[in-house]
């Protein structure tokens, strides 16, 4: 798959350094960067696929309201968004949490801490 | 089935913070003699101290706690931004340092303890507190200077009060006081 040119990208994390870093991180990567789009929790991720037209999702897990794995398997669910690939960046290192991430259709997983390498690597091996 | 000693949590504990001061922030961190588990509870705190809780079979607290200075330039490490007092910035970085560490501690100890749950991090700023652990049980402590500052990691374990495997996130016992 070419990589979509610009590329727009949703960041799923409740930690708003996180998100800043994770913006930094692409930024460097030479990447054909379009926008990027934060969301705080997996409520707010699903809102941002709905008004935005997105390409590629990070997202955590554990965070408030609704976490990774339920935003997850909400977004698959939906056929508008079964398709955009999701990479999980998340402290869980629990094999079973990580097989159910994939399981729901996580296309990659990324524990922190993270290189910037790791991001970049994990990105560009989805296009 | 036991938790794993107080000295292997400890180890766990130091690797865990190395990788991410290392990784996040490319700051070195040594690590110093611990206090005594008594002066630990008994000395007030000035600072930052992040706490998050875990579940399982069993179930405690995690705690990093340093000084509002180097929690301002852990801040501007991790950002790449001058930062220089304590702000939503600098709970935010250190809530995720928390989460950090102890996940990566969770993720060692599981392998003794089974499946384990982190709760979302609790931080608090200020002077003349203390924090205690309602229940007793097996506290593991890590100081380490970074940056020519103390900050200490700790982990407190008590077998835990449920059968069943633990929630995604559990909830925080640490009590923290005004003294």
């Amino acid at each position: 798959m070419a990589i979509p040119t610009p590329l727009n990208i949703l960041l799923v994390d409740d930690s708003a350094a996180i998100r800043k870093i994770l913006q930094r991180v692409l930024r460097q990567a030479e990447l054909p960067l379009g926008e990027i789009y934060e969301a705080g929790d997996g409520l707010e991720a699903l809102q941002a696929l709905k008004a935005n037209h997105i390409h590629l999702v990070l997202s955590d897990i554990h965070m408030p309201n609704m976490d990774g794995l339920q935003f997850l398997a909400g977004m698959k669910a939906d056929p508008r968004w079964r398709s955009i690939p999701v990479v999980m960046v998340t402290t869980e290192g629990n094999q079973s949490r990580v097989m159910e991430a994939v399981d729901l259709g996580a296309a990659g997983y990324v524990r922190k801490p993270f290189t910037a390498d790791q991001i970049k690597e994990r990105v560009l091996s989805l296009f | 089935m036991p938790a794993p000693s107080s000295q292997t949590v400890v180890q766990i504990i130091q690797a865990a913070a190395h990788e991410v001061f290392t990784t996040m922030l490319g700051m070195e961190v040594t690590c110093e003699r611990p206090p005594s588990e008594a002066a630990a509870f008994l000395a007030p705190a000035e600072g930052v101290v992040s706490l998050v809780g875990l579940t399982g079979r069993w179930a405690g607290t995690g705690c990093v706690s340093c000084s509002g200075p180097l929690a301002c330039r852990v801040t501007s490490r991790m950002l790449m931004t001058p930062v220089t007092a304590v702000g939503e910035e600098v709970l935010d970085v250190m809530a995720e340092v928390t989460n950090m560490i102890i996940g990566n501690v969770k993720a060692g100890l599981e392998e003794a303890l089974g499946p384990m749950g982190l709760s979302t991090p609790t931080v608090v700023y200020g002077r003349n507190f203390s924090t205690r652990n309602v229940r007793d049980g097996q506290l593991s402590i890590s100081r380490f200077r970074l940056d020519g500052e103390p900050l200490e990691v700790k982990i407190c374990l008590a077998p835990g009060l449920q059968a069943n495997p633990p929630a995604r996130h559990g909830p925080c016992q640490p009590e923290v006081s005004q003294r």
